[in-house]
């Protein structure tokens, strides 16, 4: 749906982005993630055809935006950073502007009104754009992008300014356009992304730093394995803490064991980390099988999404093991689709150390 | 184009713009017609029209101003060029637009026409001529003014420069008299926009003037459309 070869800009000396090459299939929702000036809103800016690049190519469903750039751009809806709504119009007005403009062929009077439901905005349709919240802009600025159902949306950070309420709206309703639109989404918020999409490419200082899954560049950037295993011992007294400590250390691969706190009377916690070579997670099964132990709970703890950002920005060894980590994200894959596990609004990376002390 | 276009006319009267615009040009110009046709008790509207002059030139830019510098301020200019339209038909849609007001300006002297008509007969020929060398230069210096528009992000800076610009082309005559050269003499007089103006009001209709507001007018649409060009580029 999207090709994009060796895209680079350069501004006078500077080089914003650096020959990036990625290609989006059709009903994927690709998440673009990077610190602030990394070249995140420069590419979509190049994807749409606002900026020209200074070399490279960019296909948008097979048609160079370059060579003929009305039939691409007929192929886009794009939300910029700032949605460029006029203040002056009424949203209906605007809407009905658009419209014009994308010369859209759909039935008018349906197709504003299905965009605007879509959008939560049929409530404030005769007012102008002037008096809208902030996150009433934001989604005028999306039902914008909707007209006309073009195959692509490019959205450049589309939840900023909204209230939480209003930002899982948002993502809920990305998720639902991802069903029949190709979307790019651009993000500095890590949950978001986790929760939205089902790829993710993070671009630091103007290069593709990685490109895969959230559990695939995990894998790519550490080979040690982590987890954490709940067992319940065979007698449920403290003595069962070093049985198993032990039991377990003498597995193959086996890089590091610790029993953690007791979670329940007399059911211990045990971090273990493998050297990444093999799956130890049946090795140990078949362990707690030999003994007549249980396993109640198996958390895998690989990198967060946030420890890859921070290890990939900035450039230095954020292992995210030693600090056992305090953001509780678990990425699900269900059906393809990345889904948000435990909340991550209690975050706090510093403070929390996963109550090893 | 006809989308951009019907904004831009919708924008001019929810702005107030266009009220500011048409008070103040009916204003003067009713001036100039009491002044220089109804209390000289000739019929002809030609000296009005020389008058005019002026106030087009100090008008035209509270046209032009908001054009493109707003979008770019703004950023609606991402919306614009995102969408599948050539640039083309994005400045031409916004100069038609400042036209169409300035068409409606002038035409209040069809008015002055009519009540001209009721004191004598009006010299139509004079007229529609007058009428027609003031379309055309409104054409030009909107033309300029757009592209001016286009060159800077804030409206009252536009608005200034614009001005000044036209105003210097007002003044580019009165160089020439202090001038040996008779070449350079020419060669200015030539690129005159007043004396060409003043020429038609005097009642020359002169083919050359016409092409040369015309080309004026189409070349700086044509800059402008590199300007936008060249800031994809950028």
């Amino acid at each position: 749906m999207i090709e994009v070869k060796n895209l680079t800009k350069k501004y006078g000396d500077h080089e914003a982005v650096k020959g990036i090459s990625f290609t989006v299939n059709e009903g994927e929702i690709l998440g673009f993630l990077g610190p602030n000036g990394a070249g995140k809103s420069t590419t979509m800016n190049m994807l749409t055809g606002y900026i020209s690049s200074t070399s490279g190519q960019i296909l948008i469903n097979g048609t160079d935006i370059l060579e003929d750039p009305k039939k691409a751009k007929s192929n886009i809806g794009y939300l910029p950073e700032i949605p460029p709504v006029y203040v002056d119009m009424t949203v209906d007005g605007y809407l009905n502007f658009m419209y014009d403009l994308k010369k859209c062929r759909l039935p008018r009077k349906a197709h504003l009104n299905d965009v605007c439901s879509l959008t939560k905005i049929s409530d404030v349709r005769n007012r102008l754009i002037r008096n809208l919240s902030k996150g009433y802009r934001q989604r005028v600025g999306l039902a914008q992008a909707l007209i006309n159902n073009p195959p692509v949306l490019i959205l450049d950070e589309p939840t900023v300014g909204l209230d939480p309420n209003q930002i899982i709206e948002i993502r809920t309703l990305i998720k639902k356009l991802g069903k029949k639109h190709t979307i790019i989404l651009s993000s500095h918020i890590l949950p978001e992304i986790q929760a939205v999409c089902d790829r993710i490419i993070i671009i630091n200082k103007g290069e593709v730093a990685a490109d895969g899954t959230a559990d695939e560049i995990a894998k790519n950037l550490t080979n040690e394995h982590k987890m954490t295993i709940r067992i319940e011992g065979s007698t449920r007294t403290a003595a069962d803490r070093d049985t198993i400590t032990d039991a377990i250390r003498a597995l193959d691969h086996i890089k590091y064991v610790r029993a953690d706190m007791e979670r329940e009377k007399g059911i211990y916690d045990y971090d273990v980390e493998s050297d990444g070579t093999t799956d130890v997670r049946r090795d140990i099964n078949a362990l707690c099988r030999r003994n007549n132990w249980n396993i109640l709970q198996l958390q895998l703890s690989d990198l967060t999404l946030e420890d890859i950002f921070l290890k990939i920005t900035m450039g230095e060894s954020v292992t995210g093991d030693k600090n056992g980590n305090g953001s509780n994200v678990n990425i699900e894959f269900e059906n393809g689709e990345a889904v948000l596990e435990n909340d991550t609004a209690e975050t706090d990376t510093q403070n929390d150390n996963g109550g090893e002390q | 184009m006809g989308a951009i276009y019907r904004r831009e006319i919708g924008a001019y009267f929810t702005s107030g713009v266009a009220y500011v615009f048409l008070t103040v040009f009916y204003l003067l110009s009713g001036v100039f017609f009491y002044n220089q046709v109804l209390l000289s008790g000739y019929t002809d509207t030609s000296p009005m029209f020389s008058s005019m002059f002026i106030i087009v030139l100090f008008l035209i830019p509270i046209l032009t101003m908001r054009l493109l510098s707003e979008e770019k301020k703004n950023r609606t200019d991402q919306g614009l060029l995102t969408a599948p339209i050539s640039l083309w038909s994005i400045v031409l849609g916004k100069y038609f637009a400042a036209l169409t007001l300035f068409i409606v300006a002038e035409s209040i002297v069809f008015v002055y026409a009519m009540i001209l008509s009721y004191l004598g007969t009006v010299v139509w020929a004079s007229l529609l001529g007058n009428y027609f060398a003031m379309l055309i230069l409104g054409a030009a210096f909107i033309a300029i003014g757009v592209f001016i528009s286009s060159l800077t992000e804030n409206q009252m800076t536009s608005a200034v420069i614009s001005m000044v610009v036209l105003f210097f082309l007002y003044l580019f005559d009165s160089i020439t008299n202090n001038l040996q050269n008779e070449t350079i003499k020419k060669m200015i007089a030539s690129l005159s926009f007043y004396t060409k103006y003043i020429e038609f009001t005097q009642g020359v209709f002169n083919l050359t003037s016409v092409l040369f507001y015309l080309s004026t007018a189409f070349l700086f649409n044509f800059f402008t459309v590199r300007v936008l060009e060249k800031r994809r580029w950028g």
